[in-house]
């Protein structure tokens, strides 16, 4: 069914149920992001998506729209909050972009400059998590994960369905785990797939490296914002 | 204990050959700016070299006073912008961006070090004592018979138990991200401030490696 809703004032003709972050982007209305995947289910973990619905915060890609449907985007409390969001995961973790394998074709890197990031302004933690060579093909660079559950919901042992990554305790103390002999059965090209789905570079896929030079990397050529617009993540 | 009471004299407080009259008036014409390393590699100072022949118009309207290129050891002067590479390490880097802090209007964080700690701050991961032992007693470089010390020493500033970004020392009033950042990017920043403008970093210059 067709229906109408209206962002930043523009009204906008889609179908009732479509994802509001999906419908925003094909009206080329970026919203940042990170654990949504389009084409795949919502996770709603990072909240960086988030936007003003009918007067309320809400995670933009866990709404389905609905006819009359009010949405803010373009404001500055909202995108204020997003960048608060973002630096809430630079603090977190501890994310040295000059030393990292993900640099230029990291996601949150993207979202950092994409909400005109310079500093965080929480403390910075320094949290300490143990890096591991967690499989023969895949290394855990821990304090770079943002426990966006990608990973954890999109990455399956082939032959069992089994999950591979999980994460283990709450709050400060989260970690993510990873199943040392499941992984071990993983070939390059699902190793490749793990490391690539991962938004940041906590899953590294030992062989990579840092196999683009800067200004040739994936977000140097196409940035996340022409990228989600044009619909291809 | 400071250096006067040692009967020791700094750098700065040596002897100077005053200005000529003429140069002094147009440089106090001028927009001063203060700039300082901290705990990083200068690798951010050097970046303010890549402004290239950019500087030779700045330097129109601006006058740089305390500097590693100028090797002035304080602010003579009160400063419009204080520009500070690095992080807080020690004691000494506390001083010193006091210092700065009193001394300049605007302070901007340069580069990851001043911005969040950067690569020093690899430190934060472990204890001191663990660090110093693997950069002094038992360093994989150290030769078989060589004397095991941890340097101390009343002139070597105490070190901080971690490292820290500028702002969590005193108020930075802006940042400039990057390790280091690029020279386009301090040419923009300074080029905003010596003129007036707010600044406004372009996206597209704005990087975190
Ligand atoms: S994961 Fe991304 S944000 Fe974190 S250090 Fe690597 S490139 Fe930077
Ligand atoms: S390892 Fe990567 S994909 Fe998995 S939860 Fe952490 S950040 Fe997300
Ligand atoms: S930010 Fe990078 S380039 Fe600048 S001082 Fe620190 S390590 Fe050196
Ligand atoms: S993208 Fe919506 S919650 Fe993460």
């Amino acid at each position: 069914m067709s229906i109408t809703i209206t962002i930043d004032n523009k009204e906008i003709k889609t179908d009732i149920g479509a994802t509001l972050i999906d419908v925003a982007a094909d009206n080329g209305i970026f919203i940042p992001r990170l654990c949504y995947m389009r084409g795949k289910p919502c996770l709603g973990t990072c909240r960086v998506c988030s936007v003003k619905v009918n007067g309320w915060m809400a995670a933009s890609c866990t709404i389905p729209v609905q006819d009359g449907m009010i949405v803010e985007v373009d404001t500055s409390e909202v995108k204020d909050i997003q960048k608060a969001l973002v630096e809430t995961l630079f603090s977190e973790g501890t994310h040295n972009c000059p030393s990292c394998e993900k640099s230029g074709r990291c996601d949150l890197q993207a979202m950092g400059y994409e909400t005109d990031m310079m500093v965080s302004r929480f403390p910075y933690r320094f949290t300490e998590r143990n890096k591991e060579n967690a499989a023969n093909l895949i290394w855990l660079e821990r304090d770079r994960c943002i426990f966006c559950q990608r990973c954890v919901n999109f990455i399956q042992d082939e032959e069992t369905g089994q999950k591979i990554f999980s994460i283990s305790g709450r709050g400060p103390s989260s970690r993510i785990e990873i199943d040392k002999e499941l992984a071990d059965k993983m070939n390059k090209k699902q190793a490749r797939a793990a490391s690539d789905i991962c938004p940041v570079g906590c899953i590294i896929d030992k062989e990579r490296g840092y196999d683009h030079a800067m200004g040739v990397r994936k977000y140097d050529i196409t940035s996340i914002r022409e990228r989600i617009l044009k619909g291809e993540q | 204990m400071s250096s006067i009471e040692k009967k020791e004299i700094a750098s700065h407080e040596l002897p100077k050959t005053e200005i000529d009259a003429e140069t002094m008036a147009k440089r106090d014409e001028k927009i001063q700016v203060a700039m300082i390393a901290l705990c990083g590699c200068w690798g951010c100072t050097l970046s303010f070299l890549d402004m290239d022949e950019r500087m030779i118009d700045l330097l129109q309207k601006v006058n740089i006073t305390r500097s590693s290129l100028t090797d002035i050891k304080r602010i003579p002067t009160r400063c419009a912008i204080g520009f500070v590479e690095g992080g807080i390490a020690n004691e000494e880097n506390i001083e010193t961006l006091i210092h700065f802090r009193e001394n300049c209007d605007i302070l901007i964080s340069v580069g990851a070090c001043a911005v969040w700690g950067g690569v020093p701050s690899m430190r934060n991961l472990v204890s001191l004592e663990d660090c110093f032992t693997e950069a002094y007693l038992e360093s994989p470089t150290m030769l078989p018979d060589q004397k095991k010390v941890i340097p101390f020493h009343e002139d070597l500033p105490p070190i901080t138990n971690k490292v820290y970004p500028c702002h969590e020392v005193v108020k930075m009033d802006y940042f400039l991200p990057g390790c280091p950042p690029e020279g386009e990017a301090i040419f923009k920043v300074l080029d905003d401030l010596a003129n007036g403008r707010e600044v406004d970093l372009p996206r597209a210059i704005n990087r975190f490696d």
